[in-house]
């Protein structure tokens, strides 16, 4: 552990920029969904109906989860920042702690300081502190400005902590994943599925009320956030599962870093073919973009089972709870609800599937910056064919990605409505009608590349505004002007599919990505 | 003769600082060029130029007889490059990087490949990731050396690669020299291209400050001489083009411009010479003279 001190030091000087941001972000996101939702619903009535809409509603449980305790602001600010807030924290830890493990290792920097006078766990404990620190530093600050705002001292520290308590476990799983390959992106990669498989375990457990599978939110660290009831019962005991799980994990890695070799990871390299087959600039795209396609179409096409298993649950709530039908009633009947459901989960899925696509362009950036562009392009390599062999993983990647979704959403619900012929293409439809606004996202990130190719990660600025503005600005009631910005603003809501807004979106795209194009074929190679 | 690399006036600018600063370069047609200079003085950036990947601000370019900024797929097809930093593929064996770069230029010799593989002793079945910064060069150096081309162009290619592989590589390359290739090579590293290059060219601060074939150019410094003479050195302190002379009795030790040899060897003669040791300069002399004036 000597010299882990000087290592955290070496830590925050690298991040002293992006520390900042992630933790300026989550606590001014607090404070402004808690100002929200304060001019929004005032009064008590306004509450109450809230809560009880909020809770009949399928595609909100899924995607916030219940709403426990209407009867003050703190329970609506959980309700609709919680989950979201431990989703972002998770990736900030997991992003701090693989950029200062494994990818440190993997550039070979490890072993120079791993030279000097350090501990060999120091490298680790280092990087758990500070993501670690930064993750208890949010938690306390997002109570500060709770607190500030005349909330419960003791919800506000139960929030506040609920998320700590969701970058510990993701502190933890990222020190393990960063264990076991070589590859930091295989690291983040393993990190972010599992991130990804506990929202859907939450969201899942979480989507049809009382008569879903609610044990599921129990096996995920932000379904344990929801069960601490903050400004509720305050069940500050459930904190202790994110603490043992946290310890468990980096005890877990600690030990296996006293196990191996530096630079080396559990996964074994094994030798590969003495012969390539690649031999055209797609070839190596799809050799280097395959995995994550495939991965995300997976991923996708379960995420979409699941959501369309849960369809028949909606419908089911309804009629179980006569209360609640008439509320239904009022919004035009259990049927509506269902689609209303499949509207904005698919969005979901097109902002989700977004990601991948900015993931697919930026791969051109890395490529460029970390010197493996230049030898394709000193080949007879055109510069437009390189970029393009990229580009058609986020283009028709894009689509691939989207219909696996709608596959997975439209056979399970069809099978449970017995009716495969014709919920299927209709659910491919709502799904894929999502694709324009997504190229219009990684067309974004295509132009910065293009163009101002130091500024291509204001791509993942883009890609979060889009997502916050979607899903939070209706809610918190933005000026339409802010909500216009967001392409996914512009899809048409399922059922009401009309083709005009898919056109003009995809001339916005093509115009993107032209302008892209155009810029990389005249500017220098940069890194 | 022709020239396979003709550039004048060659400027480029990053933000504030100069790179390049009105470079002239000529490589002819079938020769090995030395390019010759320290870390920072742009001998990437020319390379970068003459291959498409950055634009020059200004001057002329050519390369092959086209515009390497305008014609470069077809230029491409002609040519193979080592880059300084060779980075490959994490997931990508050795041998698959060298088929693809092979088949992107246009197709590469089989056997000629083998060959490489064998005299760099190079195991083509490892992972891209695991490979050490020698071994990488020796990726590069194979797909370039085993490709159909008539232009080399190597960035410091053996700055990884041990004493061993460096006498293979210097073998390549004057295999290379008898097929009629013309090749580029920058580096440091002096003994090498003392050994390989039949004309050089040493830039300094992103300009050309010197350029000719070896002998031409050790006629602009100095021989080292040391003789034991029958009789008392006298005259030569007043010879023009005598430096650092040292007199012990009847030894001397002095530098001699090279084109004043003549007059000085007449004058040693005169005396009557017991023994004599003269050492031509090295490169390395030439290279420091220049880099010294600088300071």
């Amino acid at each position: 552990m000597i010299g882990t001190w000087h290592l955290v030091r070496l830590a925050l000087r690298r991040d002293r920029i992006l520390l900042p941001i992630w933790i300026f972000f989550l606590v001014f996101t607090t404070l402004s969904t808690t100002t929200a939702l304060e001019e929004l619903y005032g009064t008590q009535e306004s509450r109450a109906l809230l809560g009880v809409t909020a809770n009949a509603n399928s595609a909100f449980l899924a995607m916030l989860g219940p709403l426990h305790d209407w009867s003050s602001l703190g329970g609506l600010v959980v309700w609709r920042w919680g989950v979201f807030a431990g989703l972002f924290i998770a990736i900030m830890a997991l992003l701090v702690v693989t950029r200062h493990t494994r990818a440190e290792e993997e550039a070979g920097r490890t072993e120079l300081i791993a030279a000097t006078v350090v501990g060999r766990h120091a490298p680790l404990a280092a990087s758990v502190i500070v993501a670690g620190g930064a993750s208890l530093l949010i938690g306390v600050l997002q109570a500060v400005v709770l607190i500030g705002k005349d909330l419960d001292v003791a919800g506000s520290f139960a929030f506040g902590l609920s998320t700590a308590s969701v970058g510990l476990v993701f502190t933890g799983v990222s020190a393990f994943t960063a264990q076991l390959s070589e590859n930091s992106r295989v690291s983040n990669a393993i990190a972010g599925g599992f991130l990804g498989v506990t929202y859907l375990f939450r969201a899942a457990g979480d989507a049809a009320g009382e008569s879903g599978p609610q044990w599921l939110t129990w096996l995920s660290p932000i379904g344990w956030t929801e069960h601490v009831r903050s400004f509720g019962d305050n069940r500050f005991w459930v904190l202790g599962l994110s603490l043992a799980a946290f310890v468990v994990l980096v005890g877990v890695s600690a030990y296996v870093v006293t196990r191996r070799d530096v630079g080396l990871g559990l996964l074994a390299t094994r030798l590969g073919p003495a012969h390539g087959t690649i031999g055209t600039p797609f070839g190596l795209a799809w050799r280097l973009q395959k995995g994550s396609l495939i991965g995300w179409s997976l991923a996708l096409f379960v995420v979409g089972m699941i959501y369309g298993s849960v369809a028949q649950a909606v419908g089911e709530m309804v009629q179980d709870n006569p209360a609640l039908g008439q509320i239904v009633q009022k919004i035009g009947g259990a049927d509506a609800m269902v689609d209303a459901f499949f509207a904005t989960i698919t969005q979901l899925i097109g902002l989700i599937t977004s990601i991948y696509l900015v993931q697919a362009v930026l791969r051109l950036r890395s490529e460029e910056t970390s010197f493996r562009a230049e030898p394709i392009l000193a080949t007879p390599v055109s510069r437009w064919g390189w970029v393009a062999s990229h580009a058609v993983f986020a283009l028709a990647g894009g689509a691939i990605v989207l219909a696996f979704a709608g596959l997975g959403l439209g056979l399970v619900h069809g099978l449970q409505t017995d009716d495969v012929g014709t919920v299927l293409p209709k659910m491919l439809g709502a799904a894929l009608v999502q694709l324009p606004a997504a190229w219009v996202v990684a067309g974004v990130a295509l132009l910065l590349f293009g163009l101002f190719p130091q500024l291509t990660g204001v791509s993942w600025a883009v890609v979060s505004a889009s997502l916050v503005i979607t899903l939070l600005g209706p809610a918190l009631q933005l000026d339409q002007w802010v909500l216009d910005v967001a392409p996914f603003t512009h899809v048409p809501k399922y059922p009401d599919i009309v083709a005009g807004p898919l056109l003009w979106l995809t001339g916005v795209a093509v115009v993107l990505l032209a302008a892209g194009f155009a810029g990389f074929r005249r500017r220098d190679l940069t890194t | 003769m022709t020239s396979a690399i003709s550039v004048s006036g060659l400027v480029k600018t990053f933000g504030p600082t100069r790179a390049l600063d009105d470079l002239d370069l000529d490589v002819q047609t079938g020769e090995v060029h030395g390019f010759l200079g320290p870390n920072g003085a742009g001998k990437s950036t020319t390379i970068r130029i003459l291959l498409g990947l950055l634009r020059a601000d200004s001057g002329t370019a050519r390369l092959l007889g086209g515009d390497p900024w305008k014609d470069t797929a077809s230029l491409h097809r002609r040519l193979a490059y080592v880059p300084g930093d060779v980075n490959l593929w994490p997931n990508l064996t050795g041998g698959e990087v060298i088929d693809l770069l092979g088949r992107l230029r246009g197709g590469l010799n089989k056997q000629r490949r083998a060959e490489l593989l064998e005299r760099f002793e190079l195991d083509p079945r490892k992972k891209g990731r695991t490979y050490s910064k020698g071994n990488r060069q020796k990726v590069a150096l194979v797909a370039a050396l085993s490709s159909d081309v008539e232009l080399l162009i190597l960035d410091e290619p053996t700055s990884g690669l041990d004493p061993l592989m460096e006498a293979v590589f210097q073998d390549c390359i004057n295999d290379e020299r008898e097929r009629g290739r013309t090749v580029l090579l920058s580096s440091h590293i002096l003994a090498e291209v003392e050994a390989l290059c039949d004309r050089v060219s040493i830039i300094r601060n992103g300009h050309c400050v010197e350029t000719g074939t070896l002998a031409d150019l050790r006629h602009l410094t100095r021989t080292s001489i040391s003789a034991e003479l029958a009789g008392p050195p006298n005259g030569l302190t007043s010879l023009a083009g005598v430096h650092d002379l040292v007199a012990e009795g009847n030894r001397v030790k002095f530098e001699v411009d090279s084109d004043k040899l003549d007059l000085v060897l007449k004058q040693l003669v005169s005396t009557g010479v017991r023994t004599l040791t003269s050492q031509p300069p090295t490169l390395e002399e030439l290279f420091l003279r220049h880099y010294e004036d600088a300071k």
